[in-house]
């Protein structure tokens, strides 16, 4: 039987509160599916709904094509992994992990050889008596995930289950995740705020912002075709110059700027006298050199950040500063603040999109 | 013969001081830890009186009265002649007077008391056990489910009926359990009975009075246990297929033993040391422990014999309390955390 999740036109309300607006996403069957937006965005709000621990307002969530209303969360075909992870911390790390299987009246032999295939799993063997608090935050965090899959649910559901690592663990964790993900093949919908987990890991992203979804795609379509400025702003970094469309071009878009008239890629069908953001990241900014760009932006230099293997040159923008990220290749020139140069950059580099929200962070 | 008391207390006080003052002399800030710290920082006179009146406190209130009574509890009961003289010497007999009864009695045992003694132990169990079911989700609805003002106000609504005093409140049940009171009348009109119930005889007014006295005791542990148990918990055992009351059974309850273990405690406790409300409440043939021992000091006037018969009723209850701990693997340091 196929597992996939279905929201068709959901709407959760708390009060006159709209947490989440009017979400229309199938997520596949065995799909590594992300939700990614700034926090309280209603995120966790959606994962809740889809397990079981609020109704929606309005609309359906359907698993595998049946209607999820009216069944509680220990009747769904979910399993959900805790932000805070909420092991039980009187019970043993085995014990955790076989709470689901002692609930269903699985014996005892049986609970202690499921949990000790999860714990080979999680690369915990033998650690199965000791008690949570015993353990590390990202040894914690496995055994959360193990406690979640020991129901052999179809959908796991994750909500930012990374946030409280530190970073080395974290990039480790994304890793490990995606590995447990198709080894057991059911379908993830994972939740953070972070780009990086969402881009690394998933197969499709749901960028959010304020309860309305803002895109879906691959990682590839979100970072390489925002389809709104919030999503061009939100996922990596992005220089944004505002303007109006003064000319349209096979596909692409002239806008007039305080720097000039710049072009980028028109993918959301602007007109003429359109108000319009062209975005262009930071990588894709060049230092003026022999190269002939259709693009050139004459500014000052404002600030020049070392990055180790990148150095970031701040330059004065039309609201907020351009950043232009070089590659540290040893001969990157030492620029005065104040000191007039020129950027240039290639049209099918920068994207145009009608005027609206950012993310700010 | 109880003489000797009061010089001892006076020469453990004075021993203390001058371990004190030698404890002193010999620290000094920069290398003294502890207790030498603790005198340094306070000075030697401020050291002396917080250390003194906290022994003070509990000397004189909580050990010297009841050395007293363990000491009256081994003594004859003699007219005040003969005390300090040859006769004065001590016994067990008030506590083989609880077992066997009066020297050359019918019985070989003194089934009348010892009857009574575990009837209020039975008693002060059930009482305990309705406490428990009544509190337990008052409790888990104030720690968990309920809004903050909701909160305020059961707790309120709570607190409010035990500002009216003891006896008011075991004259008041009495008044609602009698034969012509409100439960009786309700019972009749709604034809479930057409005779009054005698809910006195049947000490349905008795437990339901202790209950009810007892009940903020019961609930303010559990309270403080349940709310501080993570909600996500309850929500992740229901999302691995827990129906609600498994929830209870597997999660919330075992994380809120040491509160439950310490509102029984208090709640049993004080139930076996009742005598108000047994005795405006109890039915005339139910006697309860409390009762008996009054009647030895007071109307009796055997003090030697009701002390006995109180430290019996005290050490038992210990027991039990810790027999009972000990069957639910609650540690002592659980219960006062
Ligand atoms: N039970 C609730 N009652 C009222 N407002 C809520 C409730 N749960 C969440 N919200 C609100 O909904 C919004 C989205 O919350 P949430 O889904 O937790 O965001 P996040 O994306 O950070 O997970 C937040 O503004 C939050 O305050
Ligand atoms: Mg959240």
């Amino acid at each position: 039987m196929s597992s996939n999740v279905e929201l068709e036109n959901l709407n959760i309300r708390f009060g006159d509160f709209h947490a989440v607006k009017n979400i229309n996403l199938n997520i596949r069957d065995g799909e590594f599916f992300s939700f990614l937006g700034p926090s309280g965005c209603g995120k966790t709000t959606i994962l809740r709904a889809v397990s079981g621990f609020n109704d929606p307002s309005d609309g359906q969530i359907r698993i595998g094509g049946e209607d999820m209303l009216g069944y509680g969360p220990n009747e769904r075909p979910t399993a959900l992994v805790f932000q805070n992870l909420a092991l039980f911390p009187l019970m043993s790390v085995a014990e955790n992990i076989s709470f689901s299987l002692k609930v269903r009246g699985v014996s005892k032999a049986q609970r202690r050889k499921k949990a000790d295939e999860l714990l080979d799993m999680i690369a915990l063997s033998g650690q199965g008596d000791k008690l949570p608090s015993e353990l590390s935050g990202g040894q914690r965090q496995r055994v959360a995930i193990a406690r979640a899959l020991a129901v052999e649910p179809k959908v796991l559901l994750l909500d930012e289950p990374l946030s409280a690592l530190d970073l080395k663990l974290r990039e480790h964790m994304r890793v490990e995740l995606r590995r447990i993900q198709q080894k057991v093949g059911i379908t993830f919908i994972y939740i953070t705020h972070d780009q990086g987990e969402a881009l690394t890991m998933s197969d499709r992203i749901a960028v959010m912002s304020h309860g309305v979804m803002q895109q879906v795609g691959t990682a590839q379509e979100v970072y390489d075709n925002p389809a709104t400025p919030f999503v061009a702003s939100f996922v990596g970094e992005n220089n944004s110059i505002y303007g109006t469309v003064t000319r349209l071009e096979n596909g692409y878009a002239q806008i007039k700027t305080c720097f000039g008239e710049l072009t980028g890629r028109n993918e959301q069908n602007l007109a003429v006298g359109d108000f319009a953001t062209l975005f262009i990241r930071p990588q894709n900014l060049s230092l003026m050199a022999d190269e002939p760009f259709e693009n050139i932006i004459e500014t000052r230099v404002n600030d020049q950040v070392f990055e180790g293997e990148f150095e970031h040159l701040h330059l004065v923008g039309d609201r907020r500063n351009l950043v232009v990220s070089l590659v540290n290749d040893g001969n990157i020139p030492a620029f005065e603040k104040g000191a007039l140069i020129s950027v240039g950059f290639k049209s099918e580099c920068a994207v145009v999109l009608p005027a609206g929200d950012m993310a700010y962070e | 013969m109880n003489n000797y008391l009061l010089p001892l207390a006076s020469l453990i006080g004075a021993a203390l001081v001058i371990v004190l003052l030698v404890v002193y002399q010999r620290s000094s800030l920069a290398t003294s830890t502890g207790f030498g710290r603790f005198l340094r920082r306070n000075g030697i006179v401020v050291s002396c009186y917080l250390i003194l009146s906290l022994i003070g406190w509990l000397f004189f209130m909580i050990i010297l009265p009841q050395l007293y009574m363990v000491d009256f509890s081994f003594s004859q009961n003699l007219p005040p002649s003969k005390i300090g003289g040859p006769e004065d010497v001590y016994t067990t007999q008030n506590y083989e007077y609880l077992l066997f009864g009066p020297q050359g009695g019918e019985e070989s045992f003194n089934w009348l008391h010892l009857k009574i003694f575990l009837r209020t132990i039975i008693a002060a169990v059930v009482v305990t056990i309705i406490d428990l079911a009544i509190c337990y989700p008052v409790a888990y609805y104030m720690a968990q489910v309920a809004s903050s003002g909701r909160l305020r106000l059961l707790a309120l609504c709570l607190l409010l009926p035990f500002w009216v005093n003891e006896i008011l409140r075991a004259f008041a049940f009495r008044i609602l359990f009698g034969s012509g009171g409100v439960m009786n009348s309700v019972l009749m009109w709604l034809g479930l009975t057409d005779q009054p119930v005698d809910f006195i005889r049947a000490d349905v007014a008795l437990y339901s009075g202790l209950s009810y006295a007892y009940l903020l005791l019961m609930i303010f542990p559990l309270y403080n246990a349940i709310e501080s148990l993570d909600h996500n918990q309850i929500e992740a055992a229901k999302d691995l297929g827990c129906s609600w009351w498994r929830v209870h059974f597997e999660v919330v309850m075992p994380f809120a033993k040491p509160g439950i273990a310490s509102g029984s405690t208090m709640v049993f406790m004080l139930s076996c040391g009742a005598l108000a409300a047994p005795q405006i409440l109890g039915g005339p043939s139910s006697l309860w422990f409390t009762q008996i021992i009054y009647q030895w000091f007071n109307t009796g006037g055997n003090w030697p014999q009701g002390a006995a018969y109180a430290f019996v009723l005290l050490l038992v209850c210990i027991i039990f309390v810790m027999a009972v701990m000990k069957l639910f693997k609650v540690s002592f340091g659980e219960i006062v955390k």
